[in-house]
């Protein structure tokens, strides 16, 4: 179960979108996300639609891989569907015992759904094109200017490489131990929610201390590797931004114009 | 003056309660003085708790005497200044292969002390393809560490070592968590660097196959340094080494014992090829044992009285019927990770599992105990089906006790006794009986009294490896498996636990399944050898019939013990005698019997 967690995935392939900086990218995913609260029409809608379906086609990752993160939000996207369908004052569509569907609840209630789909399809399609460590390289970069505030930007986005790193290891040994547990028969599946809280102490102690061992062994591997912070230091691989860079920022202020013009001047 | 210098090292852990107060200190190096030269590759043995591994932190600056100087290239570790240098100076290789990568990408993680040391991009390329080129790990540089073997793991390590240029390497038992095919890889590697590129080595370990290629070794024990020569020098003393609780390869030790016996061997003999011609050369001189026969029946005697008696009872007691199981059925990454497996254990027997990693080992011992369902084919235990819908699954978990690997790090009780307790609970067990049964299960496993109300957290590694077979043996199992039992154990842990096992088995008629990659361990403890490899069963059968055909044993990366190797060769050299032997003991009246 814990396998089937898609977000954060990277999708191998040889496309433009993958070439790109992940500045541009994570630039790219901000400004389409805002776009999507700027209109409520059917232009700009469908101008959103192509946008994303082209980029989509651009990055070669097949619509079916996109779409198996979309299970883990879909209840989340059914509630907020029908609160707004419900909740929403308005003309009344029509009664359903004391609870009343508007014509506005039902208009809200698509475009709510439709923002969700694309957001989560829209950051999706950047964590799928980028490797986590351009990912974070791109964030450390970006956020470069709030060093100016005290944030320490060089370890958020170190730490954020090793949780990466570690997640697969922690995973598996989550498994082996819920094994070894169960070999001693331990009971996970059975009994009321104390019961079964209970019966975590067995997997969650040793996880804990094995956590905190990795995490003592690291550091000193670190230290032994000459770590000390982000000053100084070099980088292997350093960001740049090339030809395509500014081809998608284009396209991207093109899109954005577009986008607010539909939404003024656009039908319905 | 070496590249490597303490004077009157010593180092003291200081443990100190919630209020700051001192509780105790351990004194971990006491007064050691030595020098490495620069381009040796120097070896430093000892025992679990010697303190090499905190001698081996000083040099690389990671800890600081207590009192006494280390001097690394001429500067002091203690100076604050001189802390980086010598870090870059001195790379060092820890023994836990995934707690020290830091990288998600191979050649990021090589880069990681370039980029850490201020080396600008272009070199840093240049430098990483250098470094994974010297450890063989080129083809990988674009992998996930995590996809990787431990031995690539640790080659990767050894180039993210490479790629910061350091004059001396520290390796802490850096295979200790290996399998014997990723250690010779390590090794390997660590031997090329000190030839081809002159970096001196450190290699702290408790192998002693791995101290051969050394130039130079030190011993340690409880802080001291006990011996210091060449290995030829240190391999003379076997009478110091086994008071040490250090192992000896199996050449040597049967070249002692031989030499024991009355044959005229020299000292130190390091390898079967020494031993070989050794006994080529006493033979050709025509030498002849006195007193042969009364000498030969004395080891034959003492062989017979290691021999177990075992009361072999016909009937079946597990049975896997074609068992095969496939991961991710059905997906792009399907492995068929057990292929049409059938066989039955009897009750009462000792039987062995051997593979290397990825055989499949792992996963069938699983089946044994209902934790895995097979694809296709059954298991049988006590003559019903366990995939029955009748059956009831959990029952056969305490039928079937299974030890998993470090079995330490399932521990979480805030007491021994308590987290013994915790399998017979869960059987329904009242908490007299679960009790009872947690005492009887830790007195068979031989913790000392005192530890039952410690925490197991403050116990020694071979402790708390008691520890958690206790848990598992306190539910009763009629069948005991433990799957790599030994993993990261010194050699004398290593022997308490097989000494151990061997007793739970004669004495308390526990019917034991032990799963390892160490031919040399189980040949002497097991009755019966199953040799796993690719998802089969390749063999099965005593472990004279299994060793016979140790030439198919090394195609599929496996090795009958040394003695095995050493007698075929004594035979293809013309001695008279037979190849049909597994261990010294055997060996040993064989050998002799040619000096009659």
């Amino acid at each position: 179960m814990l396998r089937d967690i898609t977000i954060g995935q990277y999708y191998q392939a040889d496309s433009k979108i993958h070439k790109l900086d992940p500045r541009t990218k994570l630039i790219g995913t901000l400004v389409f996300l805002i776009s999507l609260f700027l209109f409520r029409n059917v232009t700009a809608f469908a101008i959103a639609t192509v946008f994303l379906v082209v980029m989509i086609k651009i990055s070669k990752v097949p619509f079916k891989f996109m779409m198996r993160g979309m299970k883990s939000i879909f209840v989340i996207m059914l509630l907020t569907v029908i609160f707004n369908m419900f909740m929403t004052p308005g003309d009344a569509l029509f009664k359903l015992w004391r609870f009343t569907i508007t014509i506005q609840g039902l208009e809200n209630a698509v475009y709510t759904a439709v923002r969700l789909i694309y957001l989560i399809i829209g950051a999706s399609l950047m964590t799928l094109t980028t490797t986590p460590n351009q990912l974070t390289d791109g964030l450390e970069s970006l956020m470069g200017p709030f060093k100016l505030f005290n944030l320490p930007v060089h370890e958020i986005a170190m730490m954020m490489s090793i949780a990466l790193r570690f997640i697969p290891i922690l995973l598996d040994e989550t498994d082996k131990i819920m094994r070894a547990q169960a070999a001693r028969g331990a009971d996970f599946e059975h009994g009321n929610l104390i019961q079964r809280a209970k019966a975590l102490v067995p997997i969650l102690v040793p996880l804990f201390v094995s956590a905190f061992r990795r995490a003592n062994d690291l550091a000193m591997a670190m230290e032994a590797r000459c770590y000390r912070g982000g000053d100084g230091r070099t980088k292997m691989k350093p960001l740049k931004y090339t030809v395509g860079d500014r081809i998608a920022f284009l396209i991207l202020v093109i899109y954005f114009a577009a986008v607010i013009a539909a939404g003024r001047f656009g039908l319905i | 003056m070496g590249i490597v210098e303490t004077k009157d090292l010593r180092f003291e852990y200081i443990r100190r309660d919630e209020e700051g107060n001192v509780e105790g200190i351990t004194k971990a190096i006491d007064g050691v003085s030595l020098s490495i030269k620069k381009g040796d590759f120097v070896a430093v043995l000892g025992g679990n708790g010697s303190g090499k591994s905190t001698f081996a932190k000083h040099i690389n600056a990671i800890l600081y005497p207590t009192e006494g100087r280390v001097m690394v290239d001429g500067k002091d570790t203690s100076a604050a200044e001189n802390t980086w240098s010598i870090r870059q100076l001195a790379g060092m290789i820890f023994q836990n292969p995934d707690n020290q990568i830091i990288g998600n990408v191979v050649e990021e993680d090589v880069g990681f002390g370039p980029e850490n040391i201020g080396v600008p991009t272009e070199d840093i390329w240049k430098r990483v393809k250098n470094a994974l080129k010297t450890v063989g790990m080129t083809k990988y540089s674009k992998h996930s560490p995590n996809r990787l073997s431990g031995g690539q793991k640790q080659r990767v390590a050894i180039a993210g070592v490479v790629a910061m240029q350091p004059k001396c390497i520290i390796m802490d038992e850096p295979t200790a968590m290996l399998d014997p095919s990723g250690r010779n890889d390590v090794i390997n590697a660590a031997c090329e660097l000190n030839r081809n590129e002159k970096v001196t080595v450190v290699l702290i370990t408790h192998y002693m196959e791995e101290v051969i290629h050394a130039n130079r070794v030190f011993v340690m024990d409880h802080g001291k340094l006990a011996m210091e020569g060449t290995p030829k020098e240190i391999f003379s003393d076997v009478d110091k080494l086994r008071e040490l609780r250090l192992d000896v390869p199996q050449a040597t030790l049967l070249a002692w014992y031989l030499k024991n016996a009355g044959l005229p061997i020299k000292d130190a003999i390091l390898s079967k090829e020494e031993l070989i011609s050794e006994l080529k050369r006493i033979k050709s001189e025509s030498f002849r044992l006195k007193n042969a026969d009364s000498i030969i029946s004395k080891y034959l005697r003492e062989e017979k009285s290691n021999e177990t008696k075992i009361v072999k009872d016909k009937k079946p007691l597990l049975i896997l019927d074609h068992v095969s199981y496939v991961y991710s059925k059905g997906t792009s990454d399907e492995i068929k990770a057990l292929n049409d497996v059938s066989f039955s254990i009897n009750k009462g027997e000792l039987i062995g599992i051997i593979g290397h990693t990825g055989s499949g080992k792992s996963t069938l011992v699983q089946h044994l105990n209902g934790l895995n369902k097979a694809t296709s084919g059954t298991v049988y235990f006590d003559g019903k089906d366990v995939y029955d819908k009748d059956y009831d699954m959990r029952s056969l978990r305490f039928h079937v006790g299974l030890v998993f690997q470090y079995p330490e790090h399932q521990l979480f009780e805030e007491t021994v006794f308590k987290d013994v307790c915790f399998g017979p609970k869960n059987m329904g067990m009242s908490d007299k009986e679960a009790e009872l049964a947690a005492f009887a299960a830790l007195r068979a496993v031989k913790l000392p009294n005192e530890c039952y109300y410690a925490s197991p957290f403050e116990l020694s590694g071979g402790q708390k490896r008691r520890v958690a077979i206790a848990g598992v043996l306190a539910m009763k199992p009629d069948i005991l498996v433990l799957d790599e039992p030994t993993a990261g154990l010194d050699p004398q842990g290593r022997d308490e636990i097989l000494g151990l096992i061997r007793e739970l088995h004669d004495e308390q008629g526990i019917t034991v399944v032990l799963v390892s990659h160490s031919m040399e361990d189980v040949a002497n403890y097991v009755n019966r050898i199953m040799v796993v490899d690719d998802g089969k069963i390749l063999m099965d059968g005593t472990p004279h019939e299994v060793f016979r055909h140790y030439e198919e044993l090394e195609k599929v990366g496996l090795a009958a013990p040394q003695v095995t190797y050493i007698m075929n060769d004594l035979k293809k050299e013309g001695f008279d005698l037979s190849t049909d032997v597994t261990t010294i003991d055997e060996a040993i009246p064989e050998i002799l019997r040619s000096y009659k």
